[in-house]
């Protein structure tokens, strides 16, 4: 159980819990600097255990700052975030540590988990065959290609065992057909594991893809503006119709908000 | 809804996604280059045309006559000198009793430095209180200290050694410091998402995230570690200390014999390239290779 900011609230788990939530964050506000702006403004947004939830704003908008929040990286303002223990964090770039291998990397995981040494070969061996990197295990990260690093840093999110994850814009860098692969296998992974999936991105037809549920950032501040529930049956495909349609309409709405600053 | 229980089953490598993602991941990444035996040879013969051209050179200044041999002696008499000093068993002795002095003085430097390399690279306050004072002593060249040294010491080893450490120590631990100084911030962050705190952060995030910066500390503080040697056994000459490079040179310049002066320099630089070649070169290149940041 993680508390960030505000009132210190004691039984945060089982508050979460009476709640039926895995990550509640109530009117929280981000200002790096004291006479600032808002970077982000009155934010609430809950999310139910399993779900998987995407976030879509114009960049600059305030989505890293808020997953930075999630993560413990910085402290809000003032509000107050509730998660399901410590929730792990993807960036857009992999962050696997040069000096280990790919096995190595989901071991090093694995061992700040507190799992025994002799477990934890055999462990990492599975997880990088969940993410289809069963020959991978001595690969050097400067070995692998953008996909097959970020498939790397996936299967280290999920040694953490954590309830919680946080990915933030994790596919942007990468082309079109990798993109494809690599969304397939988070969708799959998110199934098997059950986990609660935050998942930040700008590209609107992605957050559409993946989401089950879609939220709408404005800018400056941030805020949460608009939901919308993605009633889309599995398998879903970037350029499926109904995937596209409801994309298009999110965009319209993105746009609306772009022109507000102009 | 996905089911909440967190089991993990490895999905065969022969469905479907499997298939593709193996193909494009076959298609993505090149075979590795290792570096084949014969420029691996190459690169350890070639130094040997430099050895070579200075020895004719050498030799053609001889010929010319220009000085007597007491002042220039030919590359054929310094072989000898160092000829007969083997014989005496003289030349290993001092050569091992130098290398061994200077690899004890390494490891303790090594023993002090990183603590304080450690301290005043994780705490700002500290840094700015005492790195100054590291920079100092890392400008002042350690040969300074002899005198100090023997004033406090007399000839003994524990001059050698503080003259050692007093040369050494300042390379390492600012190494380490400029390395940690060199960390990227995303490797931080990877680190305490991944729950790395305290002496579980600084040993597998920190440590070698910093290590390229530490190892440039290293063959600079080795380096200083053996010319401070150098300098101290030149200076502290008493039968109690044993055989060094640096006494043998000093022999050398009593009796006049310019054979054995010059035979002690080339022994004193050999020991230098050797440790280079066999001990840091082969860490530079390791360290390169495996983070892909070799060209
Ligand atoms: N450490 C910081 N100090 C001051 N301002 C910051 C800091 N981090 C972010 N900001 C500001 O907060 C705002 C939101 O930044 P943030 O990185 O969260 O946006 P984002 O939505 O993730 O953008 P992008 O789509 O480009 O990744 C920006 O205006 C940025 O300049
Ligand atoms: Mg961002």
């Amino acid at each position: 159980m993680s508390l960030t900011g505000g009132a210190r609230v004691a039984p945060g788990t089982a508050l979460l819990e009476s709640e039926g939530l895995a990550v509640k964050i109530s009117n929280v506000t981000k200002r790096f600097n004291p006479n600032g702006p808002d970077v982000l403004q009155d934010i609430s947004l809950s999310v139910r255990p399993g779900e998987f939830v995407s976030l879509v704003g114009a960049s600059g908008c305030g989505k890293s700052t808020l997953l930075n929040l999630l993560a413990g990286l910085e402290k809000p303002t003032s509000g107050e975030i509730l998660t399901d223990g410590a929730p792990t964090l993807m960036f857009q770039e992999p962050a696997l540590m040069p000096w280990l291998t790919a096995g190595k990397n989901v071991e090093l995981a694995l061992l700040l988990r507190g799992v025994p040494r002799k477990e934890r070969k055999e462990k990492a061996q599975r997880l990088l065959s969940m993410v289809h990197l069963d020959r991978s295990y001595n690969q050097r990260p400067h070995e692998l290609s953008g996909g097959m690093r970020q498939r790397v840093a996936i299967a280290r999110a999920i040694a953490q065992e954590r309830k919680v994850l946080l990915m933030d814009e994790p596919f942007a860098a990468l082309d079109a057909i990798t993109r494809d692969l690599i969304h397939e296998e988070l969708s799959r992974i998110w199934k098997e594991t059950g986990l609660t999936v935050i998942f930040v991105t700008h590209n609107v037809r992605e957050a559409v893809r993946l989401g089950q549920r879609v939220a709408l950032m404005s800018s400056r501040p941030g805020r949460i503006i608009q939901e919308w529930n993605v009633d889309i049956p599995e398998p879903r495909r970037l350029d499926s119709p109904p995937v596209a349609e409801l994309a298009r309409v999110i965009t319209d709405e993105l746009r609306e908000e772009i022109r507000r600053h102009a | 809804m996905p089911d909440s229980s967190t089991t993990y089953t490895s999905t065969p490598a022969t469905d479907d996604l499997g298939q593709l993602e193996s193909g494009l991941d076959n298609l993505e990444t090149g075979s590795r280059q290792r570096p084949s035996f014969k420029s691996s040879l190459l690169k350890l013969l070639s130094p040997l045309i430099a050895i070579v051209a200075v020895i004719v050179i050498w030799q053609f200044i001889v010929y010319l006559q220009w000085q007597p041999e007491w002042v220039i002696p030919s590359p054929k008499a310094v072989l000898d000198s160092l000829g007969a000093q083997a014989e005496q068993d003289i030349l290993w002795q001092a050569t091992f009793g130098s290398i061994k002095r200077a690899a004890q003085g390494f490891i303790i430097a090594l023993l002090v430095a990183v603590p304080i390399g450690l301290a005043l690279g994780l705490n700002k306050y500290l840094r700015a209180i005492f790195g100054p004072l590291l920079t100092g002593l890392q400008q002042l060249p350690s040969v300074a200290w002899v005198p100090a040294a023997i004033i406090w010491f007399g000839l003994s080893d524990a001059t050698i050694y503080t003259v050692i450490l007093l040369g050494a120590v300042p390379s390492i631990a600012n190494g380490l410091i400029a390395g940690m100084d060199q960390i990227p911030t995303l490797y931080l962050r990877a680190g305490q998402v991944l729950g790395a705190t305290g002496w579980r952060k600084i040993r597998h995030i920190v440590l070698p995230a910093a290590w390229p910066g530490f190892l440039a500390g290293l063959e600079q503080g080795w380096a200083f570690a053996w010319r401070s040697l150098m300098a101290a056994e030149l200076i502290a000459v008493s039968p109690a200390l044993g055989l060094g490079l640096g006494q043998m040179l000093d022999i050398g310049r009593q009796l006049g014999d310019m054979a054995l002066v010059l035979g002690s320099i080339i022994m004193i630089m050999a020991v230098g390239v050797l440790v280079d070649r066999l001990i840091f070169s082969p860490l530079r290149q390791r360290t390169l290779r495996n983070r892909g940041l070799a060209r």
